[in-house]
């Protein structure tokens, strides 16, 4: 690996949410790490100049849920290729659930994610690791090794554990070695056989339902055993408004959970099913307006303290058939930035607050030293234009899933430049 | 981002190209519809049962599900109008083959079929094809998971208009498994779009889907006596036996106490109530026979209606087709 330059980025807007920084101001490069902010120390001789005048600089994003489908879905995407998406999207770290072929559940499989992706080195791509071996949610994993193998979180994937039993052992055991658990609150008798939220819509198109409680019946027992175990427990993917109150009411009194929800939630509800849009397939299901309104609040005020892109690359063919029978999931690393800066200008957020859900907030989830612009941090920089606007087209898109229903869509806001650990791993 | 989309059955001039739902059809062209069936239904009685209106026309029955009568009566009604029909019953089987509903519409195209009608187990797989089928090609649903059944509903209406003449100032009873019938979402739709004041579904909560009020403007009743009073037209839907499975239902016997239909709490309906079940029937379980055979069921006249409101279906795509041919 070639040597990190020394760079200066000329006359950004810093955005930086750990320290409340906005201001205009240069920041300098060195050795991979974040040297100064302002006034280069004396003798700094950068090897590039990057002229971000009307950009704005900010950490790297930090995506907590993001598929890569590498090993075992080649076909769908591999490590290299979303890696290449992210870094033109300024996502600078990805979280790949376990649900890979093998499962994430022995430090090799952990080990050869690491491996390729440093090869590549255009994303930091973390794999969480498995809570139980395979998955199947009947005996544990083995935590301790996979922590040691790099995962910085345990998780089901989409598959969650049935037994109540094995879910509070598999808590108290990962707490032992402070591990956080990443849950997808979905309970699977609930959900079983459901292809939308269960409401207006699916009764209309005659779609078998996932109701709301589905949710919030996952949530009400994993915050049980939160509270009686003190595990750490990060719910992924929050879909309901009753979801987000649950968890508010949890966190304000004291429970170490945190949330999120994914980007796309913030902008479709059930009514984008219409005309059976296979790529509004997704899980969990797209659901009311209300909730969507109520998600959209819980980013703004903290319960949500992050948003994850619930990246799902498909080949076409699973997206090629009646709604029920299609694979659900959206390519959606591409269009996390400019759906993000789309709330901000509906002002549903600051752009503080975008950015601090984008990458402080993730990163004290996983418990990393990444997300913020202080001196001596690693360098994982995303420098964006806000204005530029943009057309979603097969062309242009990198990711290997096309599979998005926001194709043929006007965005604002692309991305100029990304390094990470302090290189260039994105420009245009 | 809306749901302000095209409707997919229309052509660019709001011309029928395929039948897929009901949902986004005037009321005009449902009564087009059933006004051209009224005059296929003659047909029947001729000595010479046809009419040359699709004569050269392929029309392909492409059933991914088992159905008896309405690919009988579909096939009848491409039969009388003079079209060529091919009858493919793909069986779960097929598809285990690995072929998609995809390759399987692209491969019967290749044999230049004109019209497919398609019955699947998957809500949507009417629309899907839609979507996905060469210009010059119909699509008509029969049927298509818990989404759709659009030529019943339509012979449904047919058939309570020749009893009652007009929509306007009835009273509708639908009663059973509205959760997963594609029957009763069709039926509600048409008899909204055809004007009925009052249309109300009748089952216990765990067989009525969400929401279903506010879906379709109907009313809700969890009792048979009170839901069917002073109605004209009670339409009672088909149980299968997998709902005591799912926890659903406790049993047929309970079932049939609550909601089944007997000579005697017909009472509560209008005297001059039909009574009318898409079928097959579960006799003993949805209907008591006597009512099934008694003075008010018009279920055999709902098959016999079948053929010639498919005929009107079959007619109207292919007669829109052979003018785009023209333009």
């Amino acid at each position: 690996m070639l040597e990190a330059p020394r760079l200066t980025i000329r006359g950004g807007r810093l955005i930086d949410p750990a320290s409340r920084l906005d201001v205009v101001l240069d920041l300098h490069v060195a050795s991979g790490r974040i040297l100064a902010l302002g006034a280069a120390p004396e003798g700094f001789r950068p090897d590039r100049i990057l002229d971000a005048r009307g950009r704005i600089v900010c950490p790297g994003f930090v995506d907590l849920c993001a598929r890569v489908r590498e090993p075992g879905d080649e076909p769908k995407a591999t490590i290299a290729s979303e890696a290449r998406a992210a870094a033109a999207a300024g996502i600078t770290t990805l979280c790949c659930p376990p649900d890979t072929r093998p499962v994430i559940d022995t430090p090799a499989v952990a080990r050869l994610i690491h491996q390729i992706s440093k090869r590549h080195a255009l994303a930091r791509v973390l794999p969480i690791g498995a809570l139980t071996r395979g998955l199947e949610g009947e005996t544990l994993a083995e935590m301790a090794a996979l922590k040691q193998a790099g995962c910085p979180a345990l998780s089901q994937a989409d598959r969650p554990i049935r037994d109540t039993q094995v879910l509070r052992r598999a808590l108290e055991y990962a707490a032992t070695f402070d591990l956080p658990v990443f849950l997808l609150p979905l309970d699977p008798d609930l959900a079983a056989g459901g292809c939308a939220h269960e409401g207006l819509v699916s009764t209309r198109l005659g779609l078998p339902g996932i109701p709301e409680s589905a949710e919030t019946v996952a949530l009400a027992r994993a915050l049980a055993l939160a509270e009686q175990t003190g595990a750490r427990i990060h719910f992924q993917r929050l879909s309901t408004a009753r979801g987000v109150e649950m968890l508010a009411e949890a966190r304000a009194r004291g429970i170490a959970v945190s949330g999120d929800t994914a980007m796309h939630q913030l902008f479709l509800s059930e009514h984008d099913l219409a005309g059976f849009n296979a790529n509004c397939h997704l899980l969990p299901p797209l659901r009311t307006l209300a909730d969507r309104a109520a998600l959209r609040q819980g980013v703004a005020e903290g319960v949500l303290t992050a948003i994850c892109s619930d990246h799902q690359p498909h080949e076409p063919d699973v997206k090629l058939a009646p709604f029920p029978e299609t694979a659900p999931g959206l390519s959606a690393l591409e269009t996390l930035l400019p759906l993000g800066l789309g709330l901000v200008e509906e002002g549903a957020l600051d752009l503080m607050t975008l950015i601090e859900r984008l990458t402080l907030g993730p990163a004290a989830i996983l418990g990393r030293d990444l997300g913020r612009l202080e001196p001596g941090a690693p360098a994982d920089l995303c420098i964006f234009d806000s204005q530029l606007s943009w057309t979603v087209c097969p062309e242009t898109w990198i990711s290997r899933g096309q599979n998005t229903p926001f194709m043929g869509q006007t965005m604002r806001g692309r991305v100029s430049w990304t390094l990470l650990g302090g290189r260039i791993v994105y420009e245009r | 981002m809306g749901s302000s989309l095209p409707n997919p059955q229309l052509d660019a001039q709001g011309r029928l190209r395929h039948f897929l739902t009901i949902e986004g059809l005037s009321r005009d062209l449902l009564i087009e519809l059933l006004d051209q069936a009224e005059g296929f239904l003659g047909v029947a009685q001729q000595a010479v049962k046809k009419v040359p209106l699709c004569r050269g026309k392929v029309v392909a029955n492409l059933f991914f599900e088992t159905s008896t009568r309405t690919r009988t009566t579909f096939e009848l009604a491409a039969k009388r109008l003079s079209a060529d029909v091919l009858n493919l019953n793909i069986s779960t089987s097929a598809t285990a083959k690995g072929e998609s509903l995809l390759d399987t519409l692209r491969n019967l195209e290749a044999m230049h079929v004109d019209m497919f009608v398609v019955r699947h187990a998957a809500g949507g797989a009417a629309h899907f094809m839609a979507a996905h089928a060469a210009p010059h090609v119909s699509i008509i649903n029969a049927g298509d998971g818990r989404h759709a059944h659009p030529t019943q509903a339509l012979l449904d209406m047919f058939t309570i208009r020749r009893h009652k003449g007009d929509f306007s100032r009835l009273r509708v009873a639908i009663v059973g498994d509205i959760l997963h019938s594609r029957v009763a979402r069709s039926q509600m739709l048409a008899l909204k779009t055809l004007g009925v004041p009052d249309i109300r579904v009748i089952a216990p909560r765990t067989l009525l889907p969400a929401k279903v009020e506010e879906a379709f403007g109907v009313k809700a009743y969890h009792e048979l006596a009170e839901g069917i009073r002073d109605v004209d037209v009670i339409i009672m839907l088909r149980l299968q036996r997998e709902r005591y499975r799912g926890a659903l239902l406790p049993s047929e016997h309970e079932y049939f106490q609550l909601f089944g239909l007997t000579e005697g709490r017909m009472g509560a309906a209008k005297p001059d109530v039909i009574v009318m079940h898409p079928g097959p029937i579960n006799r003993g379980v949805e209907m008591d026979s006597a009512v099934a055979d008694g003075a008010h069921s018009v279920i055999l006249e709902q098959v016999t209606n079948g053929i010639a409101v498919r005929m009107a279906v079959i007619a109207m795509c292919l007669g829109n087709q052979r003018r785009a041919d023209e333009l």
